[in-house]
C-alpha cells in the first residue's frame, strides 16, 4: 500500500526526476540525429570512470563548481540572482595568479597559500561588493548589474594579461607562466594517489566550505537574518534588521566564495591565466549547479559530482559514440529547465498523489459500506 | 572638409549602423516582451539561433534565391527564435518559472545545441563563410543629395534602415493601438487588465513571441553582416547589450533604438579605434567596456527606483 507522500518528498524528487527527464530529452536527441543512445552514455560513463587519473579529474572539476554554486545559494537566499559569478570568479582566478606569480616561489608554502586565497577571494568579494552596494543604498537591478560586470572584468582580465602584468610573469601573449610550487594547490600526494591526475587541495577546501556555509545559514544569527530577509524583506526591516547591511553582506560573501572558485580553478586545477573569450563556464555551471542542488549542502555536492561524470564523460562521446560533446550541455541546460518548471511536477506528483487517496477512499467506503 | 575626411566619417556612420542594427531589433523584443511583463534574459541565447539558424539557411539557399538569400535568412532567423521563446513562454507564462532562471536556461541551451547542430550538419565546430551577404546600398535617390547623400546614403547598409523603420512601426504599435494599449496594461496590472476582459496570458504570449522573432532577427543580422559564419564565438554579449539598450531607452522603442545606436557606435569605435586617430591612443580596454559601465552608470544615476513596467517578473496566476 502506497503510505508515505510524494508532495512532502518534493526536494528530493523534483531534482531526480529533473535529472531523469534530462537524461531521456538527451536520449530522444541522441534517437533523432541517428545515434544510439544506449551507447552515447555507456560512452560518457566510461570516459568518467576509466581510470584512477579520470575519477582524480572529477574531483578537479567539482571544486570550483562547488564554490561557485554555494555564492550562488548564498545571494539566493536573501533573495538576490547573482549573474555575476562568472566574472567574480574571473577577478579570484587572475588576482590569485598574478599574486601567486610573484610570491610562488620565494615564501614558504602555507603562508604563499594563505595569501593567494586571500587575494582571491577579496577580488571576488568586492566584484560582488559593488552591485550589492548599488541594490542595497540605489535599488539597482542586481540582475542587470552582474550582468555588465561581467562583461567588464572580462575586458578588464585581458587587458590586464596584454598589458599589465609584467613580462616575466607572461608564457606566451595571453597565457601568464605557470605559478611556483609553494602557491599552487597541487600536492605530490594527491597527483600520486591519482594516478597523475589534477587532483588538488581544492576539493578538500570545497568540502570544508560545504560545511561552513550550512553552519553560517543555519546556525547563526547573520544566516537567519539574510534568510528572512530574502522571505520578506519588509518585515526584517519592521523586526529591525539592517536589511542594507544584510544585502551587502550577502552579497560579498557571494562573490568571497565565487572567488574562492576562481582560485581553485586557477591554482589548482590550471597553475595559470589564460585570456577568455567569454565568459567563465564554472559561473554559468555552478549557477546550475545550485539550482539543482536546491541550494542545500549535500544537494550541490551531488549534482556538482554529477555535472563533473557529465562535463568529462562527455568530452570522450566523440570518439566513442560519435555524439557531439556539446549534448551534455544541452542535458545539463534541459535538467534545470526542468527544476525551473518544477510546478509541473509538483502538480503531476500532487495528482498521482490525489487518485491514490481517492481510490483508498473509495475502496475504504466500500468495506465499510459492506460492513453494514 | 576633404574628402578623405568625409569618407572617413561616412565610413565610421555606416559602420555604426551595421553594429547597431542587430541591438536595434533585439532591443525591440525585449520591449515587447518586458512591457507584457515577462523579462527575457534569454535574449543572447534568442540571438544565437537566430545568426545559426539563418546561416544555415544561407549557406544551404545561396543559389536557389540570389541576393534574396539574407533577407529571407532573417525570416528563418526570427522565426527559429520565435520557436525558442515559446519555451520561455510556456515556463514563464503556465509552468510559474522564475523569469531569470528560465532566460538562463535559454542562453545555456541555445549555444549548446546550435553548436550540437552545427557538428551533426558540417562536421566541424563551425560553419563555413556564408556567400550572399547583405553587403553594402545605395540609397536610390537620397544618395544624390549633396554633403548628406556621400555620408548618410552612399555605401551603407539596408536593414539599418529596416530596422529604424520597425523601431518607428513598434512604437506606433506600443503607444498607439489597441494591442499596445492592452500589452502595456498587462505589463502594469495584469488583475485590473483581467478585470476588464483582457486576455492577460494571450498578451504575455504575444510579447515573449514578438521578443523572440525579433531577437531572432537580430542573431541573423549580426551573423549575415559581420561574422558571416556561425562559430561558438559569433554572439557574445550582443543580447545583453541589448537588454541594456531596451533599459536605457526606458521600454519605449524609440528610445530603445537611440540606445542601440549609441551602443553599436562604441562597439564600433572599440573594433576601428586602432585606425583612427586620438582614438588609438585610448587604451581598448576603455573602449569595449564602455558600453556596460555606461550602462551601470546610467542606471544609478537616473532610474534608482524606478524600474520598467510594474508587473514585471511577476507570474501572473488568474484566481477562479
Amino acid at each position: 500500500m502506497f503510505r508515505f507522500k510524494f508532495s512532502k518528498m518534493n526536494g528530493i524528487l523534483v531534482p531526480i526526476l529533473s535529472v531523469v527527464m534530462g537524461f531521456i530529452l538527451g536520449a530522444i536527441i541522441m534517437m533523432i540525429f541517428g545515434y544510439n543512445p544506449i551507447l552515447g552514455y555507456k560512452a560518457m560513463l566510461d570516459t568518467a570512470f576509466q581510470s584512477p587519473k579520470s575519477i582524480g579529474e572529477i574531483f578537479v572539476t567539482a571544486g570550483p563548481l562547488i564554490f561557485t554554486a554555494l555564492g550562488f545559494s548564498v545571494a539566493s537566499a536573501a533573495g538576490f540572482f547573482n549573474i555575476g559569478l562568472p566574472g567574480q570568479a574571473l577577478a579570484g582566478w587572475i588576482a590569485s595568479v598574478w599574486v601567486g606569480l610573484a610570491i610562488g616561489e620565494s615564501v614558504p608554502k602555507p603562508i604563499a597559500l594563505t595569501i593567494v586565497i586571500v587575494v582571491g577571494v577579496l577580488a571576488g568579494a568586492l566584484a560582488a561588493a559593488i552591485p550589492g552596494i548599488l541594490r542595497a543604498y540605489n535599488e539597482t537591478s542586481e540582475v542587470i548589474v552582474t550582468i555588465m560586470m561581467n562583461y567588464i572584468l572580462l575586458y578588464v582580465s585581458t587587458h590586464l594579461v596584454n598589458n599589465v602584468i609584467p613580462e616575466q610573469f607572461i608564457s606566451t601573449k595571453g597565457t601568464t607562466k605557470m605559478v611556483g610550487a609553494n602557491a599552487s594547490l597541487r600536492t605530490e600526494f594527491l597527483s600520486s594517489i591519482s594516478g597523475g591526475s589534477r587532483l588538488n587541495l581544492g576539493i578538500f577546501f570545497a568540502l570544508i566550505c560545504l560545511v561552513l556555509v550550512w553552519f553560517l545559514m543555519k546556525k547563526t544569527t547573520l544566516g537567519y537574518e539574510i534568510t528572512s530577509v530574502g522571505l520578506n524583506p519588509l518585515a526584517s526591516k519592521y523586526a529591525g534588521m539592517n536589511s542594507n547591511r544584510i544585502i551587502v553582506l550577502s552579497m560579498v560573501i557571494s562573490g568571497a566564495l565565487a572567488g574562492m572558485g576562481g582560485v581553485v580553478y586557477g591554482l589548482g586545477t590550471f597553475g595559470n591565466f589564460f585570456i577568455q573569450s567569454s565568459s567563465l563556464s564554472i559561473g554559468f555551471d555552478g549557477m546550475a549547479v545550485s539550482l539543482l542542488g536546491g541550494g542545500t549542502s549535500i544537494g550541490i555536492l551531488l549534482s556538482a559530482l554529477l555535472f563533473s561524470i557529465l562535463k568529462l564523460g562527455g568530452q570522450g562521446m566523440p570518439l566513442r559514440a560519435g555524439v557531439p560533446t556539446e549534448l551534455v550541455d544541452v542535458i545539463i541546460a534541459s535538467i534545470i529547465f526542468f527544476v525551473g518548471i518544477s510546478y509541473l511536477i509538483k502538480f503531476i506528483l500532487k495528482k498521482i498523489e490525489d487518485k491514490n487517496k481517492e481510490k483508498k477512499v473509495t475502496q475504504v467506503s466500500k468495506v465499510e459500506g459492506g460492513k453494514s | 572638409m576633404g574628402a578623405d575626411t568625409m569618407s572617413t566619417i561616412a565610413s565610421i556612420i555606416t559602420q555604426t549602423l551595421v553594429y547597431s542594427t542587430p541591438l536595434v531589433f533585439t532591443a525591440l523584443g525585449g520591449t515587447f516582451s518586458e512591457r507584457g511583463g515577462v523579462v527575457n534574459v534569454g535574449l543572447e541565447g534568442i540571438m544565437v539561433m537566430g545568426a545559426f539558424s539563418s546561416v544555415v539557411f544561407n549557406l544551404t539557399f545561396a543559389s536557389t534565391f540570389g541576393v534574396w538569400t539574407p533577407w529571407l535568412a532573417l525570416l528563418v532567423g526570427g522565426f527559429v527564435g520565435m520557436l525558442l521563446s515559446v519555451l520561455h513562454a510556456v515556463a514563464t507564462i503556465n509552468l510559474r518559472a522564475d523569469h531569470i532562471i528560465s532566460g538562463t536556461v535559454i542562453n545555456m541551451l541555445a549555444p549548446a545545441l546550435a553548436i550540437f547542430l552545427v557538428k551533426v550538419l558540417y562536421g566541424k565546430g563551425q560553419t563555413d563563410q556564408v556567400v550572399e551577404t547583405f553587403g553594402y546600398w545605395k540609397v536610390p535617390g537620397l544618395s544624390k543629395i549633396p554633403f548628406i547623400g556621400p555620408l548618410l546614403f552612399e555605401k551603407t547598409s539596408a536593414p539599418a534602415f529596416v530596422a529604424i523603420l520597425f523601431a518607428i512601426i513598434a512604437w506606433f504599435v506600443i503607444y498607439k493601438t489597441r494591442f499596445g494599449l492592452r500589452l502595456r496594461s498587462v505589463g502594469e496590472n495584469p488583475q485590473a487588465a483581467d478585470t476588464l476582459g483582457i486576455n492577460v496570458y494571450g498578451m504575455k504570449y504575444a510579447g515573449v513571441l514578438i521578443s523572440g522573432f525579433l531577437g531572432g532577427i537580430g542573431g541573423a543580422v549580426f551573423a549575415q553582416t559581420i561574422s558571416g559564419r556561425f562559430a561558438i564565438t559569433t554572439i557574445s554579449g550582443q543580447g545583453f547589450i541589448s537588454m541594456a539598450a531596451m533599459i536605457f531607452g526606458k521600454w519605449n522603442p524609440l528610445g530603445a533604438m537611440g540606445a542601440a545606436l549609441f551602443f553599436g557606435f562604441a562597439q564600433n569605435l572599440s573594433i576601428v579605434g586602432d585606425s583612427l586617430p586620438i582614438i588609438s591612443s585610448i587604451p581598448k580596454v576603455y573602449l569595449e567596456s564602455a558600453p556596460y559601465a555606461l550602462t551601470i552608470i546610467v542606471l544609478v544615476l537616473f532610474f534608482g527606483r524606478s524600474k520598467g513596467p510594474k508587473a514585471i517578473g511577476k507570474t501572473y496566476i488568474k484566481s477562479k
